[in-house]
């Protein structure tokens, strides 16, 4: 194409995932540039509002052995759910009803909800491998697990409430994070010591990014099975309790050597 | 004390003035999650019918927090300058809007009129106002702002230089800063979001901003935002600190969820300005604001979130900012849900803050959650400009890669320059020109494939070496 200004730094690219030197005709985008950006938000827009394929991750979630309760907030469809956080966080009547009769003459140490969240792409493309690679460690660790409760319209919270109705000292949560440009596929791990209705986020502890590229399902799940003894033994999640695993992503950040000035 | 307004055969009441407020307020989604939106249209039009009639003395007589409890209503009514507020004193809301527009008000009479607004009658007007009439009163309030350039002079547009890399590599954020400056963005402040607030981490990304701003000579301010108490420490230790950020709310209980108090920015500020690194003037404070951010720390006592967000510009204007941006879209949808709604926010803020005298950015920003896309941001862009922002933000490509959000970009900028005619702040536009990256008019020129920023970075970072 005519009147591209070509941007000469663009080594730099490797640098950083930031969309740098990507060149200008006049102040204005070149036309690969707006239609990849475009693309971006396209996926990420998809992510948002994908629906979960329910029956599949139960599927799979059963082939490790768990057994499985699907459930449903009372954030009826996708539009209500954007708008209205605090409908997320609640079970509906339905589901609440059929949790308690699942959990009848049943108990269990630590509950796990898999919801939606902000990306049903996302808990599709790394649950099942979360949750494959933290069934040894439930087994080492001798914990007992109640069915695995698979929610749709889901924030964080609502496994406060799946977790009190289930008499879980622990809860675990896989949700969808907010899909970024780069990453609509970032699954968020939070695990809260004790849950019922009310908890506060200071309360949990989180382990977020987990997806190809980002937190590898292995490490995710060392540093999720770490978290859950530790959170058993001292009867706490959040601020008061660090991630001492040492299996969490480490920051980079060292620091940069300009040449000395040249004076230009 | 109790509002009401008949319209028709039904009449409406409103039994305080924050409820009449939040009646009032064009629809969005954190009123209607907060339970205190009006429930029909009718009665959103009734209760600005109500508050047209509604005199300014009412709005300073009848605080929204009680003064015994929040600190930010006794800010508000201790720092009230009555002389200013004289010539308006007389006035209802609805005479208050037409007084705004009328041709005889002049930029002049809006300035000294600033520190007699306080931000309920800001809040207030706002709602009976469209989205021109915000575009033009806004565009006649001046505030001009200084430190190592000026910001905020008739005709300039400056932008935040906002190069945040997912794990602070200083190569990256390097690599993001030299593709800025060539872009010609950065005069505002070169400001990095930090991936934690790690002191150390934030210490490094210091002296990285000074070594920078040092060789080349740039007239402009760096900051890292970090939280004032990491700051403070970090001044106290001896660290390169230009500008002291905090995020900051309009109620003492949204401050308290942000680890916050009046006396901690205070502080910071003395500690800031005692460095004395300012070369053309001593604003040394670098606050962000959103609507939403009270509901979102169940801070907000039943006041709608416009309200409460002109409240934090009570916060802001006590501490003499260089630069304060409401990041309008980065809350989410259940705050401001679509494209219009984002519009709305940004130049309701916008409005506000310039009328109570401050120097008045806006993060142009959405989610990936929100209803809002690229064209949406092309509009508050434009409307923003039209209304003589004091500065937007510059992100590579618009994509904040450690936020996740989609802000404005340096071509954005660029853009708008175009269309508006909007120069820089002129210390910075001398130094591009002087550089080499745009000509004496600030149009870029064709990138020099060796220049020196990039030729530098390249050597930093180990990359093969230019070819000459």
């Amino acid at each position: 194409m005519t009147g591209i200004a070509r941007d000469p730094w663009q080594a730099m690219s490797s640098l950083t995932p930031a969309r740098i030197a990507i060149g200008r005709t006049g102040a204005s985008l070149p036309t690969r540039e707006v239609l990849s950006f475009a693309l971006s938000h396209a996926r990420a827009r998809d992510a948002v509002h994908a629906r979960l394929d329910v029956e599949a991750l139960a599927g799979h979630v059963q082939a490790l052995g768990f057994d499985t309760i699907l459930v449903a907030s009372r954030a009826t469809d996708r539009a209500i759910y954007l708008r209205r956080p605090d409908l997320g966080r609640r079970l509906d009547a339905a589901s609440r009803d059929r949790l308690v009769a699942a959990m009848e003459g049943r108990t269990c140490d630590v509950a796990i909800v898999v919801g939606d969240g902000l990306s049903a792409t996302a808990v599709a493309a790394n649950a099942p491998a979360l949750m494959e690679k933290l069934a040894p460690h439930v087994t080492r660790l001798g914990l007992v697990v109640g069915p695995v409760v698979i929610a749709e319209g889901a924030r964080v919270a609502l496994g406060d409430e799946v977790g009190e109705t289930m008499g879980a000292r622990l809860m675990i949560v896989l949700i969808g994070e907010r899909p970024g440009l780069s990453a609509a596929d970032s699954l968020g791990v939070y695990v809260t010591y004790a849950p019922r209705l009310g908890r506060t986020d200071a309360e949990r502890n989180c382990i977020s990014n987990v997806r190809a590229g980002g937190l590898a399902p292995e490490a995710a799940a060392a540093s999720l099975a770490w978290l859950a003894e530790a959170a058993l033994a001292r009867r706490t999640t959040g601020v008061g309790l660090k991630d001492e695993s040492g299996t969490g992503l480490a920051a980079t950040g060292a620091g940069l050597e300009l040449p000395p000035p040249s004076d230009a | 004390m109790a509002y009401s307004q008949r319209v028709g055969t039904t009449t409406y009441t409103f039994p305080n003035l924050k409820t009449l407020l939040a009646r009032a307020s064009p629809p969005r989604a954190g009123d209607r999650l907060a339970g205190i939106a009006a429930e029909s249209a009718e009665e959103n039009v009734a209760a600005k019918l109500a508050l047209a009639d509604v005199p300014l003395k009412t709005i300073l007589a009848e605080p929204l927090v009680p003064y015994e409890t929040d600190d930010v209503t006794r800010l508000i009514l201790d720092t009230h300058d009555p002389r200013a507020f004289a010539p308006v004193a007389h006035m209802t809301v609805g005479a208050f809007r037409e007084h705004l527009l009328s041709h005889a008000t002049t930029p002049e009479t809006l300035a000294a009129l600033a520190p007699a607004v306080t931000p309920e009658m800001a809040a207030a007007v706002s709602k009976l106002m469209r989205n021109q009439d915000l575009v033009l009163a806004a565009r006649k309030c001046r505030v001009v702002t200084a430190f190592r350039n000026t910001i905020g002079l008739p005709g300039t547009m400056a932008v935040r230089l906002q190069p945040n890399h997912p794990t602070d590599d200083a190569a990256g954020i390097m690599a993001s800063i030299a593709d800025g400056l060539m872009y010609g963005a950065g005069d505002a402040v070169i400001g990095i979001n930090p991936a934690t607030d790690s002191p150390d981490r934030i210490e490094r990304l210091l002296r990285l901003l000074d070594d920078l701003i040092g060789r080349y000579r740039i007239p402009t301010q760096g900051c890292i935002l970090g939280h004032v108490t990491t700051t403070l420490d970090l001044m106290a230790k001896g660290a390169p600190v230009d500008l002291v950020f905090q995020s900051i709310g309009g109620t003492e209980a949204t401050n308290r969820s942000f680890g916050i108090t009046l006396d901690l920015l205070r502080e910071a500020r003395e500690a800031a300005l005692s460095l004395k690194r300012g070369t053309v003037g001593s604003n040394v404070m670098y606050f962000e604001t959103g609507q939403g951010s009270a509901l979102s720390a169940d801070a907000h006592h039943g006041i709608d979130q416009q309200t409460c967000e002109a409240r934090a510009y009570a916060v802001a204007r006590a501490f003499d900012p260089l630069l304060v941006n409401s990041v309008v879209g980065f809350i989410g949808p259940e705050y401001l849900y679509d494209g219009k709604e984002i519009l709305r926010a940004a130049l309701e803020d916008h409005f506000c803050g310039k009328l109570m005298g401050l120097p008045m950015g806006v993060d142009v920003c959405y989610t990936n959650h929100a209803e809002a896309d690229q064209d949406d941001m092309d509009v508050v862009l434009t409307t923003l400009a039209a209304a003589g922002v004091t500065y937007v933000m510059g992100i590579p490509g618009a994509d904040d890669v450690m936020l996740g959000y989609q802000s404005t970009s340096f071509h954005d900028a660029l853009y708008v320059r175009e269309v508006f005619g909007l120069k820089r702040a002129p210390e910075f536009e001398a130094w591009l020109a002087g550089m080499g990256i745009s000509d004496t008019d600030g149009r870029l020129l064709p990138a020099s494939p060796t220049h020196a920023l990039v030729a530098d970075v390249h050597a930093a970072a180990g990359l093969p070496e230019l070819p000459s």
